[in-house]
């Protein structure tokens, strides 16, 4: 029965090609505008870590006070000395700091012209820590951190650039005009948003190229390339030295704690380590400290971006507007056709067929309007790069699970729609139609 | 004609009757909305900068191993180099003025503090001054960005020092924007007094104001100083300099592509790559992208809703039209003139549309409160609202029309036909 509900459904699609192409359309750019907007809020709103994003905390310590912190909030990354401090005290089950450097790489054979690639500084637990994937070699070891040794770790991208791709563990990078010996180097590694470099604005920009040990950088007074927050106290002395050792933020720091009992233990040390800092003199307030998970970061930087969310919405909106057009446009249709209903009821038909057969037709109308959404969703995926900027606009793809989605979406949306014209349809009294042909 | 037959056929079709009215109430709600964001937009990307911006183009490029700029050597070593790459750029045939400058209008990225009339106190912290973004630049800075200079004079070649990035020391002198000097000295007698720079208790004179000049950030973050810039007559010394260069008319092109060779040619120890060369034209369209989708998605669906909401009048309309057939046609024989069916079906719509634009104000109006309250968003004006009512009543009637002139055209004839 289904088969020839379907079959009789698709030929009345075309009974009243007028009302049919309405609906068609509605459902379908209902449909594609709320999957273009979807698939773009689906890409800024994801878990970037899933696995771990529960047991990945950063470390806030409020160094301003009361008076100018952000209406009491610790600033967004910690000072070279609070971080330092925290990750020698390895209180954490693992704990990394970092800071963006931009160095001048220059190419082996002197034949081409230096470029800069973006990198981190940061220490050996980074890698585990953010589940980064090797291609070849690894990670340096914590005793290269302390060593501070002239050691990097290399992208797949940065690799392919200049070494064409070969294995280059053992070979030599010269960065700013220093040697580095190449430890690993990465498979293609981008999770979006990108949860631990908010601090710079990151959250959707190119992957970096390289890292070097922290410790290693600050020696040969590698700038960062990133952000550099002096609040307002700028008072902090002439020179290199003196920035280092001041209260300027610029380095984020991210801590693993496998479960909530370490979290608290840890919350606690960091409580400590305030209130000693106040002690010794530094802090003139009550320790005022954050351990952020991840998810928490990302709403408190307010990753995912306004024109998407607005966006979003006014699809959804238009959406329902498009569903409601349809039901009136379903009724007009069903409401039609009270004279081959009442033959049907009169022919002993019970309500539950006719329920059947105009659900089905309404199936149909929303295949139809999902087939159209599909194609135009399609074609909005070019569009969307109008709409965001490009490193956000290229995080919308049309896959296999967006796919189904919207067909899924069309159909269920139409089928729902279509209750209250089947309700009607199925209430037509068959003595009166048959009386009144 | 009365009211009274037309309500009594409407209570006989509820359903079509609400579903009409909640999709012009919808449609109202959200078109008012879409409408009002693509203004606010459209106004943004339109506000000047105050700089002249034909001819204009920035240079940004980093030395390859320079030295830190953290020691006095250090810095006169940067100066000696910003100033041969200065000399390169200023003799380059086409080029109008250069100056070095730590960020544009519209780039994001900045150097933001605050200035006020009375010194900073270390001890007490009570400094609370107004904010500024400093633009950190030289004697050709006005020339160049073709600022206009209101009152007070231009930076001499005397004025202008230079320091090292990491290096507070604060200038003796600066230009404020007009919107600036006014919110420090409201009587406009800011020409020549004095003022401190991020809490110091060093005075700087102001010697001069500029008319306009909107500060790098575009964010809304910046919306509390957009228009406070404070413009300081100093090279700043790092291992990167930003240069802005004014191109005579109708060369900017041929200098654009000029510049890369001769920076090369100066120094080849350097990274330019290809965002270093940048006209203001292609600053402006990056910073305003995100507006310019905005407003293009709230026009396109703005418009495909308006297209649905005809539609679906036309389709319930022709549906009752269909149903109706035979009442027609006993009207027109019992003596209507066709121009009252098509009344009728007109003032039918209205009433419907009418109900509908009711609710859709109420809902267009807590749209507009809920975006306040989410996003930086203001009060709608009125007139969107009104101009919203009126065009979804015409559309109404437009829509309309079609299906009632086909009532209109029922010959009196089938009253009598088919009993």
């Amino acid at each position: 029965m289904f088969a020839y509900y379907l079959q009789l459904g698709l030929r009345s699609l075309r009974r009243n090609p007028m009302l049919t192409a309405l609906m068609v359309m509605a459902v379908g750019f209902g449909v594609a505008a709320s999957m273009i907007t979807w698939s773009v809020f689906r890409a800024v709103s994801g878990d970037p870590i899933p696995g771990k994003s529960s047991q990945l905390y950063t470390v806030l310590v409020d160094n301003r006070g009361p008076q100018y912190n952000d209406n009491g909030e610790p600033p967004e990354a910690l000072t070279y000395t609070d971080a330092t401090a925290l990750v020698a005290a390895h209180k954490a089950a693992h704990q990394t700091l970092f800071f963006n450097v931009a160095p001048s790489v220059l190419p082996e054979g002197n034949q081409s012209l230096p470029f800069i690639a973006d990198g981190y500084a940061t220490n050996a637990d980074f890698f585990n820590m953010f589940e980064v994937p090797f291609e070849y070699g690894g990670a340096w070891r914590a005793g290269d951190d302390d060593g501070r040794a002239a050691v990097a770790v290399i992208s797949h991208e940065l690799n392919q650039q200049l070494f064409n791709g070969a294995n280059s563990v053992g070979r030599e990078i010269t960065m700013d005009r220093h040697s580095y010996r190449i430890v690993g180097v990465t498979a293609h590694w981008d999770p979006k948003p990108r949860f631990y470099d908010l601090f710079s604005h990151n959250a959707f920009g190119d992957p970096v190229q390289l890292y070097l040990p922290f410790t290693r950088a600050i020696d040969v007074a590698m700038d960062t390339s990133g952000r550099n927050n002096c609040g307002s106290n700028t008072d902090f002395g002439v020179g290199r030295e003196a920035w280092l050792h001041g209260e300027c933020v610029w380095v984020p720091v991210w801590v693993e704690l496998p479960d909530p009992a370490a979290a608290t233990g840890y919350r606690e040390f960091l409580t400590h380590y305030a209130a000693e800092q106040q002690r010794a003199g530094r802090f003139h307030w009550a320790p005022n400290v954050r351990l952020r998970g991840v998810n928490d970061w990302l709403d408190y930087e307010r990753v995912v971006p306004p024109e998407s969310r607005i966006s979003l919405m006014v699809a959804l909106g238009f959406f329902a507007i498009c569903m409601v057009n349809t039901i009136g446009l379903l009724l007009a249709k069903f409401m039609r056709r009270a004279a081959e209903i009442g033959v049907r009821r009169a022919l002993g038909a019970p309500r539950r067929e006719i329920y059947r057969q105009f659900l089905i037709e309404a199936a149909a109308v929303g295949l139809a309007g999902g087939v159209l959404g599909l194609l135009l969703t399609a074609l909005g995926m070019f569009g969307v790069g109008l709409l965001f900027e490009p490193e956000i606009a290229r995080l919308a793809h049309l896959d296999l699970s967006l796919v189904a989605t919207t067909l899924l979406v069309a159909i269920a949306a139409t089928v729902l729609a279509a209750f209250y014209p089947t309700w009607r349809a199925a209430q037509v009294q068959p003595a009166w139609q048959l009386k009144s042909n | 004609m009365t009211m009274h037959p037309i309500l009594a056929a409407l209570r006989k079709h509820k359903a079509g009757v609400v579903l009409i009215a909640l999709q012009i109430a919808l449609t109202l709600a959200i078109v008012c909305n879409a409408v009002f964001i693509i203004g606010q937009r459209i106004e943004r990307v339109n506000r000047p900068t105050g700089l002249d911006e034909s001819n204009l183009f920035l240079v940004s490029q980093q030395w390859v191993g320079a030295p830190s700029g953290d020691d006095a050597a250090s810095v006169e070593k940067l100066d000696s180099l910003q100033l041969t790459d200065l000399a390169a750029l200023r003799a380059l045939p086409g080029v109008a003025s250069v100056a070095p400058i730590n960020s544009l209008p519209l780039l994001n990225s900045s150097w933001n503090g605050a200035v006020d009339h009375k010194p900073g106190d270390t001890n007490e912290g009570s400094f609370h001054g107004t904010r500024t973004t400093y633009y950190f630049s030289d004697d050709q800075a006005l020339s160049t960005l073709g600022l206009r200079l209101v009152a007070g004079r231009n930076f001499t070649a005397a004025d202008v020092g230079h320091q090292g990035f990491r290096d507070n020391s604060e200038p003796s002198v600066v230009i404020l924007t007009r919107a600036l000097a006014d919110k420090l000295f409201p009587k406009g007698d800011a020409l020549g007094k004095v003022i401190y720079v991020n809490g110091s208790t060093k005075p700087t004179t102001i010697i001069g104001m500029v008319e306009r000049m909107q500060v790098p950030g575009t964010g809304t973050w910046t919306n509390s100083f957009v228009w406070n810039a404070t413009l300081v007559p100093t090279r700043m010394d790092a291992n990167f300099s930003r240069y802005a260069i004014r191109a005579k008319p109708g060369q900017l092109d041929a200098v654009m592509r000029a510049v890369t060779p001769a920076l090369y040619k100066a120094n080849p120890m350097r990274v330019l790559d290809d965002d270093s060369v940048r006209s203001f034209a292609q600053i402006r369209d990056k910073a305003y992208q995100a507006d310019r989708g905005m407003a293009i998605l709230m026009g396109v669906v703005a418009l495909i809703l308006l297209c649905v909401t005809a539609a679906g009048i036309v389709g319930l309309t022709s549906f009752w039209v269909g149903q109706r057939h035979r009442q027609i046609g006993v009207r027109r024989a019992l003596g209507a003139r066709k121009i009252d069916i098509l009344h009728y079906f007109q003032i039918e719509n209205l009433l419907i549309a009418g109900t509908g634009v009711v609710i859709g104000v109420l809902l267009a109006l807590s749209l507009n409160m809920w975006l306040m309250s989410h996003y930086e968003m203001t009060r709608i004006p009125v007139l969107y609202v009104l101009t919203g009512v009126l065009a979804m009543l015409a559309i109404g009637q437009a829509a309309v029309f079609v299906p009632a002139r086909r009532a209109s055209n029922v010959p009196p004839v089938v009253a009598t036909r088919a009993v």
